[in-house]
């Protein structure tokens, strides 16, 4: 019997480990991937759009020539159908949660709204737009309106704050739950003391990050409201209305390139309220998230 | 002052009345309100069908699904085959894909098995960011950035073409590859990376021998998910690939996909009733039966193949 020691394989050993850096290498350079295009559509959209984007831009309405165009009436209308989208939403959402962690058996009907909504949040929002152009433009009349804009832009974000909430009501400790109980406090009133207090920065991040979605959404709005020259201020919820994306996607499209300057001036604009309604969220779960 | 024992009683008696009552009722709100969810699937369904149904009373089913000429426009011979519109939204797709996969997969091996906690707390919020910037914006970026930068390599690229907005498709879907890839990858238990190790395993073999089939599963159900988001994808189509249908895999001409044709129609004020009005839902219908079987899809593979540790 032989009883040899296999020396190690110096060389197939370095190959291997040079393989392994190479790997790395590669690895690393698709992460850096994201971040170079990240900062090359910033540094684009910045460099194209800031000559048009000063004071007036804020308070003009749109207008036919390129150094006028301002997102007056787009802002309002964002303002606008969120002032519809947030209580809706919110209301359905947490209700939703509640509904499904709280009090739903574990039954055929409970897995399927839970499936029901993982499958809505696949769904394209051009769909969402479909459903909101037949059902609330057609058939309850609303015609291109805010109302019908803010509902439908609920819906689409619905599953998304469903999603948040169920999370930040999860994260709550068995423990709270039996203490209450033990006080000899009823299910409403332990959701309403307990679970609703504790869960509120989980709800509110997972909203404001779902809002900040439906503030970026354009193709299901611009199913429902056209693309139509706005140069007004909606004064109630059936009047027509424009949002900042679809305003930007109008200029975009036109062929002219300081139309397509004053979109980036626009994007700027719509990237800044992203980033701030961002920072809103991170803020709220960094100040109130609390580990048990 | 009337504070007996019996009023006491009393008023405790009518508060727990109220306090049952609420016990009653709001378990019937919060269903009422998790029944929304279902109405509006059914809502969806409903719609899509109805309007679908009166689209083909007037044009045959058989031309809608073997037609190859997508012309609803043409007055008097309009012809309606939903192929020209498949291909150009399978050629975004596939371009995406392309892109997404090796990049979007590549990160999210990096993240999970080479990065260090400090690099991943900073890259991983970078990608998020990424994730976070409006269709409507990538749709800017490719139209007035990515267009102009491939036209120097590629002289006759005409401005509206399916390469540009099929590369930032696929950009736009990188964080979701990334993340769900990560996620599953993360599942993997760290004792089975150690033992690896413990053998004289590089990083590399056990990212490709141990994770990788370990978190296979979630890795395909990631890009399924993926995939799905980019035939569902609108508005950077809409803005950078131009409008006309085009039926084979025509990445440097303009094409039109399913969803840039729903929007191209519901902009320009299609009468309601007529037959292009009709057009979008089952174009729509399409669209939403692709999409909901690509969901279905990734969530049975993700639940069904999945390893248990």
């Amino acid at each position: 019997m032989k009883n040899k020691i296999v020396s190690p394989n110096e060389k197939q050993i370095s190959r291997r480990i040079t393989k392994n850096k190479l790997a790395r290498g590669v690895f690393f350079t698709g992460t850096l991937f994201g971040m170079v295009v990240l900062a090359a559509l910033l540094i684009r959209i910045f460099t194209q759009g800031i000559g048009y984007l000063d004071f007036e831009f804020l308070t003009n309405f749109a207008s036919r020539r390129p150094e006028d165009a301002g997102i007056k009436a787009a802002i309002m209308g964002t303002v606008w159908i969120m002032s519809i989208t947030i209580p809706v939403s919110l209301i359905l959402g947490v209700g939703t949660s509640i509904y499904l962690e709280e009090y739903a058996p574990k039954n055929k009907l409970t897995r399927f709204i839970e499936l029901n909504l993982a499958n809505l949040a696949g769904v394209p929002s051009v769909v969402f737009g479909l459903l909101g152009l037949t059902v609330f433009v057609r058939l309850l009349e609303m015609g291109r309106s805010i109302l019908a804009g803010g509902l439908t832009m609920s819906l689409l974000i619905l599953p998304v704050i469903v999603v948040a909430s169920k999370e930040a009501i999860r994260s709550i400790p068995q423990e709270q739950y039996e203490a209450a109980y033990a006080m000899g406090a009823t299910k409403w009133q332990i959701i309403r003391t307990v679970v609703l207090p504790a869960a509120t920065p989980g709800i509110l991040t997972g909203a404001i990050l779902s809002l900040s979605r439906g503030v970026g959404e354009t193709a299901s709005l611009l199913m429902i409201g056209a693309m139509t020259f706005i140069a007004y201020t909606p004064t109630g919820f059936l009047d027509g209305f424009t949002v900042l994306p679809i305003q930007i996607f109008s200029w975009a499209s036109r062929p002219q390139a300081e139309f397509q300057a004053v979109a980036a001036a626009g994007s700027i604009v719509l990237l800044i309220i992203l980033i701030v309604m961002n920072s809103l969220a991170i803020l709220i779960r960094n100040k109130y998230s609390k580990r048990y | 002052m009337k504070n007996t024992i019996r009023d006491r009683i009393k008023a405790n008696k009518s508060k727990q009345s109220s306090q049952n009552y609420m016990e009653i009722i709001m378990p019937k709100v919060f269903l009422l309100m998790a029944s929304i969810s279902i109405l509006v699937t059914a809502g969806i369904i409903y719609t899509l069908m109805r309007e679908t149904v009166m689209f083909f009373s007037e044009v045959s089913f058989t031309e809608f699904i073997t037609g190859t000429e997508w012309y609803p426009f043409f007055g008097n011979d309009p012809s309606y085959g939903i192929w020209p519109l498949l291909s150009g939204t399978f050629t975004i797709a596939l371009i995406a894909m392309l892109v997404a996969i090796p990049i979007g997969l590549a990160a999210a091996i990096y993240l999970s098995e080479y990065a260090s906690d400090e690099k991943r707390k900073v890259l991983k919020p970078v990608l998020e960011v990424l994730a976070g910037v409006p269709t409507v914006v990538y749709g800017l970026f490719a139209l007035t950035f990515v267009t102009p930068l491939l036209q120097t390599f590629m002289n006759d690229l005409p401005i509206f073409n399916a390469l540009s907005p099929g590369i930032v498709v696929g950009i736009m879907i990188i964080p979701q590859i990334t993340s769900l890839s990560q996620e599953a990858m993360n599942a993997v238990p760290q004792s089975i990376r150690d033992g690896a190790y413990a053998l004289g395993a590089t990083r590399l073999e056990v990212a490709l021998k141990i994770v990788i089939p370990g978190s296979f599963s979630g890795i395909v159900s990631s890009l399924v998910l993926g995939l799905s988001r980019a035939i569902g994808e609108t508005m950077i189509v809409s803005t950078a690939a131009g409008s006309t249908p085009n039926l084979g895999f025509t990445p440097t001409e303009s094409i039109q996909t399913m969803t840039s044709y729903i929007v191209q129609v519901s902009m320009g004020d299609a009468t309601f009733g007529s037959t292009i009005y009709y057009s979008i839902y089952a174009v729509g219908m399409t669209l939403f039966v692709f999409t909901l079987t690509m969901n279905i899809l990734a969530n049975h593979v993700s639940r069904r193949y999945r390893e248990v540790y």
